[in-house]
């Protein structure tokens, strides 16, 4: 699988949403079977032009996730994969039961959008901004857990979904992301993407706070301190593998994300570095608080989500290391 | 419209599943009598000649669908597809047991002729709506059977679904609701008062009917009544007794999940055999 990094901190002009969209109707467009539904958030995701395309494969059901979700899971029943959107807390908190027992319990063939995740609901404020969703749904047996970190990732992630049998959640931010990887990447999920390597320690991140681990290994790296840089984009089925091979190579990790430190990322890293191979682990991430309001500049600041994080993480890990 | 004979065939049909329905609770001693006994009468209808349903290919495409979204009525549902040879019946005393294909809820897995997993009150409602929209899609005229409790109608989602089923016109959607008048805590008017279930559809803008919810000719018109029905979905409240066809278990306050002996169950199959004998 090729992965081709992308120049270091630049911005994206392709926005996830349009990514997400862009690549449901290139498959829409090959199989009959893709459906986009969503609860009244087709303007705001950018399903309206797919809708305008596919006039009867678009279904907006009105704010009714609940229900939403079971009718995604009756129309898996008879053949279809419906691609089902609303934001990641109104999916993870408010449908988390249907998502569970109707779709992941049935086994049945739904991909569950998220959008907004953690932080960026942004102006939103705290009401709709979901600490806990990776937390939530990677309790659900059988569910897929995957937050892509960039359009190009997005495009090809969504393309394998549409292919995998199976309840995916697919956590994704609607505007611009910090550009990774470069087009014509592909990857593969359940594996960890070695994005920089290092000896010292091991910064395993997801979402936007893998752009700002690698500000931090940067920054570290000026320091004399070699650090691994890893993407977790797949929570759930983690990659116990690049974990436990990184946790023997270089002694220490810091996780970080867009998330609670408590169920999400950094949890899971632990639960495999407890069992396999104890190393001193520090999480960045919120700390387990409600959100507020804000642009995403405040926000990365106020819940702790910054490169100075992740480098403050870092420098007491290596304090803790035998 | 049925004929005196197929009206006798199908009331002895249904005695037939409360019978078996009651073994299988029996084999175990305990579950869901009242709502499980309460329908009965129009699982009898559907099942004895207005589904399209094969049961020796329970997937089969051009069937039509049911899911039973009071899913605890599971053994209600497992007594009919076994008398009606979706699989054999000496495994209706499995219910429940362990490793079972009958568990107490329905499980589209498990059990040949449950087309969808149900438990959670008011989620079988949109499935039941999404299968319905997906056959419209494809062009299938095929129909959806959809039988909800009255307590499952205090969830919200319900009424989500309801809206949501005429917006898209699902006129291939019967839903039937077992008005029982009683949940868990007591009656329904003690509870959470339901009023007129049909009124209540009506104004969501179904077609909406009310019958004698054990009058299986009055089921058979009203599902025909409702069939050709364009452009809106259908609901049937079934007005019902919980408990229904055992004397001491009807209206019980009890008996939503209740023990049952096996002296007591000699009791009830006596009851239903003298109903047995009356067709």
């Amino acid at each position: 699988m090729p992965i081709i990094l992308a120049t270091e901190n630049v911005d994206e002009h392709v926005a996830m949403r349009d990514a997400y969209v862009d690549t449901l109707l290139e498959l829409a467009g090959q199989d009959e079977r893709i459906l986009a539904l969503d609860a009244d958030l087709m303007l705001a995701m950018g399903v309206q032009r797919f809708a305008i395309q596919f006039p009867e494969r678009a279904i907006n059901c009105g704010v009714q996730e609940a229900n939403m979700f079971g009718v995604a899971a009756g129309l898996s029943v008879v053949g279809f994969i419906p691609f089902a959107h609303t934001f990641a807390c109104f999916a993870s908190r408010r449908a988390c039961d249907q998502i569970f027992m109707s779709c992941a319990y049935a086994r049945l063939n739904v991909k569950v959008i998220g959008s907004d995740p953690g932080i960026t609901a942004a102006l939103n404020g705290g009401t709709h901004m979901p600490f806990e969703d990776l937390g939530i749904m990677r309790g659900i047996p059988g569910m897929t857990v995957i937050e892509p970190t960039d359009s190009v990732m997005v495009r090809d992630i969504v393309r394998q979904v549409a292919r995998l049998y199976g309840v995916h959640y697919i956590r994704l931010a609607r505007r611009f992301a910090v550009k990774v990887y470069e087009e014509g990447s592909t990857f593969s999920i359940g594996q960890a993407v070695t994005l920089r390597d290092g000896r010292d320690l091991t910064i395993i991140a997801t979402g936007f706070c893998v752009a700002e681990a690698l500000a931090a290994a940067r920054r570290l790296e000026s320091r004399g301190i070699s650090a691994r840089v890893l993407n977790m984009f797949t929570l759930k089925p983690i990659d116990q593998e690049a974990i436990v091979a990184t946790a023997e190579e270089t002694g220490a990790i810091v996780t970080a994300e867009n998330h609670n430190i408590l169920n999400g990322l950094g949890s899971a890293v632990a639960e495999v570095v407890g069992e396999h191979l104890p190393v001193p682990i520090e999480r960045v991430g919120v700390r387990d608080e409600f959100g507020e309001v804000g642009p995403v500049s405040y926000l990365k600041e106020r819940f702790g989500l910054t490169a100075d994080h992740i480098l403050a993480a870092a420098e007491r890990v290596l304090k803790r290391k035998h | 419209m049925q004929d005196a004979e197929q009206i006798r065939a199908l009331r002895q049909f249904s005695v037939r599943i409360r019978m078996e329905a009651l073994k299988s609770i029996a084999a175990i001693g305990i579950g869901h009598i009242g709502g499980t006994l309460s329908i009965c009468d129009v699982l009898a209808v559907l099942y004895g000649g207005v589904m399209r349903v094969d049961p020796s290919n329970p997937s089969w495409q051009g069937r039509d669908y049911l899911v039973l979204s009071k899913g605890h009525a599971g053994p209600a549902l497992y007594a009919t597809l076994a008398l009606k040879g979706f699989f054999a019946a000496d495994l209706l005393t499995t219910l429940n047991q362990p490793r079972t294909n009958l568990p107490s809820h329905c499980d589209r897995l498990r059990t040949p002729g449950v087309d969808m997993t149900t438990g959670s009150l008011g989620q079988g409602a949109s499935s039941a709506a999404g299968i319905a929209l997906g056959l419209k899609r494809r062009g299938i005229s095929n129909r959806v059977f959809l039988v909800l409790g009255d307590g499952e109608c205090n969830e919200g989602q319900v009424w989500e679904m309801a809206l949501f089923a005429r917006q898209f016109k699902l006129d291939n959607l019967t839903a039937f609701v077992d008005y029982n008048k009683q949940q868990i805590d007591g009656f329904t008017s003690e509870i959470c008062d339901l009023g007129d279930l049909a009124a209540k559809f009506a104004a969501f803008g179904w077609h909406a009917q009310a019958v004698d919810g054990h009058d299986v000719a009055a089921i058979g018109q009203a599902i025909e009544d409702a069939r050709i029905e364009e452009g809106r979905p259908s609901v049937i409240v079934l007005n019902t007794v919980k408990g229904k066809g055992v004397s001491w278990w009807e209206r019980d306050r009890n008996n939503h999940n209740m023990p049952i002996t096996a002296e007591q169950l000699g009791r009830a199959l006596q009851e239903l055999e003298a109903q047995l004998a009356e067709y």
